[in-house]
């Protein structure tokens, strides 16, 4: 157990590694920071002094790796569009991305495990139909089209919730259920199976044949199990509800990671993407461990090794 | 153990109970407008706050020595009462007495030497090095008189210093940098008096001087609101949740004039639009683009108008020289180019490319339009391949030799004056395509005269150099929609400075 975590946190730290090499690189080939930041009509001189000072006339290697060195030791930086440090941005962020992080996935597992579950119940019923078609569309629709046809119906059409901006918990409900409807398709479908294989067990037939009310068998029996699996798989959409964010968030505009990571990636503010980014994958990472972990746990067949 | 279903019932319930009717949160009943911007501000500083979102703080919560009518463009007293020059190089400035900035402390010499100078430092990689890197020094004559002292003649100083805010000196220092962009004091109409999240807060500065080119507002309370998204702003302005908003683009504006809320309006800004051809044939020694006949016919093969009208849309002209209409030493009379695309063929067969040639474009601004030049090129046989780049990485390719046809624009950093764009765009600048030595001459005597008037015909001798030459290819103006709710007036500037202190409740 300790060594297969062990094993995975290394890998997680390469994971992350690579993650930052290449978006540093994509970064750097998209645009010239020296030259937004010199303003339009700026003379190439003074272009060229802000490359010195900043030391980004220096092989693309090596600006890498003085980043790196410095990330290392715990120093991420300084935004240079905001010019305040890039932790201080992170922190102001974060709140607002992991409220509606956790209201979406609240979201997702509300609707989504009693649909997935009434499918698994009814196979091939109307109910099942229901729940493929949901999982379809929420695999299939884009977020932002989503995103803005809540807006024109629940924004505009009959005006009960806030459009953008994030003062309140209202403000995230739109949001919320833009992302929810997102990471609906995975808990569906485990919940489904999950349903079809508890139902086949030999502990429901027990229960039947005890003579059980059916909500005490479902509700009592089945649901806690078929939960067992769903709780890895919603740790595991958690982290896609933060990098799905990017576009929800810029689109409500909530005060969030998203928003200042795609303003980041517009100014060519490499040391803000990179932090963002890392806080992203760092949580997937650890997300997804924690899920296998879980995983383990509640089923001892699983080997990790 | 709660029942998890249950739970996902309560969690619906509450979900409902929120559902109530949202209550508006920007009118007139609080007296407060609520305008939308794309871009965040990055700094209250408004030295360390780049854009046209940072010339608008700068209006707002400060001023500078000088200010420039957004509609005449004439210059007026702000703090400076009154200015003359001493000699070439030498501008002396009387400064307000009374004006006090927002803390309570007077406005002095003292803190326009010091806000000068710190603009004139590239230590201090303030939002436009252009508008402070002439400035060799500021001398403070008296409590209420400065000097500005140039590093050479500098024909533009005035723009220049309209641009640059005055700060306090002993508030600056005592909080620092960092610590001033966050609670910024200046002395403009309005006071920064907090904020979170994506809004900024302006309140009316009460004590705001008279006799100056700005006034007191008459509206109390102005929140500066970022939302990124245009198709939101639309959605907020329709349902009342902001007030105002600018720079939407003309598919929507044409929308929203439809809907009874809200006032659209289409006001002209500097920023035109162009090409820049490799002229000089820096991206390959053989460039088509060398033979002036191959650049005539794409100035031919251009249909200015159709793009004005159709894509750019609103009070978009075309033009036909190298500068913004309104700026000072712009000409608009120098070859014309009409849209005539035999002419450009026989242009083009003349100059041995019957069969046309394979050639590279850059663009970054509007897909729309950049579709609709490749098709023009495509008529008379130029077969265009696009890069599609963000501003910066394109710049940077023309720097490095590497773009045969830029689609640009230029919005001269908010200056009035062709000397703003010449010489980015030729005179010997890494920018510049055609390296005509003519046109250099020209351009760079222009820069050193103090006398307007020689300065004119110095910069028409340019302009009218670039047009014989189709060393560019002007296209259009490009202006900006402005749509504001009904219940407010928002005057609309032609230089996209709008002047919030001047918004009125109907």
């Amino acid at each position: 157990m300790a060594s297969y975590i062990a094993r995975r946190l290394g890998l997680a730290v390469l994971v992350m590694l690579t993650i930052s090499f290449l978006s540093f690189l994509m970064l750097k080939m998209s645009g010239d920071l020296a030259i937004s930041m010199a303003g339009e009509g700026s003379g190439a001189d003074y272009v060229e002094f802000l490359r010195k000072t900043y030391g980004w006339d220096k092989p693309l290697i090596t600006q890498y790796w003085d980043w790196l060195v410095k990330a290392l030791q715990g120093d991420i930086g300084t935004s240079f569009y905001y010019g305040s440090p890039v932790m201080t941005l992170i922190v102001e962020r974060m709140p607002a991305t992991l409220a509606l992080g956790a209201m979406a996935i609240v979201m997702a597992l509300c609707t989504a495990i009693p649909l997935g579950m009434a499918a698994g119940r009814y196979p091939g019923r109307l109910i099942d139909k229901v729940a493929l078609l949901v999982a379809l569309l929420g695999v299939s629709t884009p977020i932002f089209w989503l995103s803005f046809l809540l807006i024109l119906v629940l924004g505009l059409q009959f005006a009960v919730l806030p459009i953008s901006g994030g003062g309140s918990f209202r403000h995230l409900i739109m949001p919320a259920m833009a992302l929810a409807f997102y990471s609906m398709p995975a808990i569906i479908r485990i919940s489904r199976a999950g349903m079809i294989e508890v139902m086949r067990s030999d502990y429901i037939r027990t229960a039947r044949a005890k003579g059980l009310r059916p909500h005490r068998i479902y509700l009592g029996h089945a649901l806690r199990n078929t939960l067992v699996p769903v709780v890895a798989v919603a740790s595991v959409q958690f982290g896609f509800l933060l990098g799905g964010s990017v576009v929800v968030e810029n689109i409500f505009a909530i005060h969030g990671i998203g928003y200042l990571t795609w303003e980041a990636i517009n100014q060519n503010d490499y040391p803000v993407v990179q932090a963002a980014l890392l806080a992203v994958s760092a949580a997937y990472v650890v997300l997804t461990l924690l899920a296998d972990i879980v995983n383990m746990m509640i089923d001892p067949r699983i080997r990790l090794d | 153990m709660v029942n998890p279903l249950m739970r996902g019932v309560l969690a619906i319930v509450a979900a409902g109970l929120v559902l109530l009717p949202v209550t508006a949160l920007a009118g007139k009943d609080d007296d407060t407008l609520v305008a939308a911007f794309q871009a965040k501000l990055p700094s209250l500083d408004r030295y360390h706050a780049p854009g046209r979102e940072g010339f608008l703080l700068g209006l707002l919560a400060y001023d500078a020595l000088v200010y420039r009518d957004p509609n005449t463009f004439e210059l007026k007293p702000l703090l400076a009462t009154a200015w003359r020059q001493v000699d070439e190089k030498t501008w002396e400035f009387d400064l307000r007495s009374g004006v006090k900035f927002h803390n309570g402390d007077p406005m002095t010499a003292e803190d326009v030497a010091y806000s000068l100078s710190y603009a004139a430092d590239p230590v201090n990689k303030v939002f436009n090095r252009m508008t402070g890197g002439w400035i060799e020094r500021v001398d403070v004559v008296d409590p209420l008189k400065v000097r500005v002292v140039g590093k050479q003649v500098t024909p533009l100083a005035l723009e220049y210093l309209l641009q640059l805010p005055i700060e306090p000196k002993a508030y600056r220092e005592a909080v620092g940098i960092q610590g001033f962009a966050e609670k910024p004091v200046g002395t403009g109409p309005y006071k920064i008096s907090g904020g979170s999240g994506n809004d900024v807060i302006f309140t009316r500065n009460d004590d705001y001087f008279e006799g100056g080119g700005k006034s007191k507002p008459a509206i109390k309370t102005l929140v500066y609101r970022a939302i990124p998204d245009v198709n939101t702003q639309v959605a907020e302005l329709i349902g009342g949740g902001i007030d105002w908003a600018y720079y939407i683009p003309v598919d929507q504006a044409g929308k929203l004039k439809m809907m009874p809320m809200v006032d659209v309006i289409n006001a002209e800004t500097f920023r035109i639009g162009f090409l820049t051809l490799d002229a000089a044939g820096l991206s390959s020694p053989d460039s088509p683009l060398k033979d002036l006949r191959v650049r005539q016919a794409i100035a031919h093969a251009i249909d200015r108008d159709a793009l004005a009208k159709t894509l750019v849309g609103g009070a978009s002209k075309p033009i036909a020289s190298a500068c913004t209409p309104s700026q000072f030493g712009c000409i608009a009379d120098v070859t014309q180019y009409g849209y005539d695309v035999e002419k450009a063929k026989a242009l083009m067969a003349q100059a041995g490319f019957a069969d046309g040639f394979d050639i590279d474009i850059y663009g970054y601004r509007s897909r729309p339009v950049a579709e609709a030049i490749i098709g023009y090129l495509n008529a008379i046989g130029i077969r265009a391949n696009l890069h599609w780049m963000q501003y910066s990485a394109v710049i940077q390719q023309r720097r490095d030799h590497k773009t045969p046809i830029v689609i640009d624009d230029f919005g001269s950093a908010g200056i009035n004056d062709v000397g703003a764009i010449l010489p980015f765009f030729f005179a010997e600048s890494p920018d510049d395509q055609s390296r005509d030595p003519a046109v250099t001459a020209a351009i760079r005597e222009a820069g050193s005269t103090a006398d307007p008037e020689q300065r004119k015909a110095l910069y028409a001798k340019a302009l009218k150099r670039i047009a014989d030459e189709a060393y560019w290819t002007p296209m259009f103006s490009m202006p900006v929609n402005y749509v504001m709710s009904k219940d407010v007036t928002v005057p609309v500037p032609a230089d996209e400075n709008v002047e919030f202190w001047r918004a009125t409740w109907k």
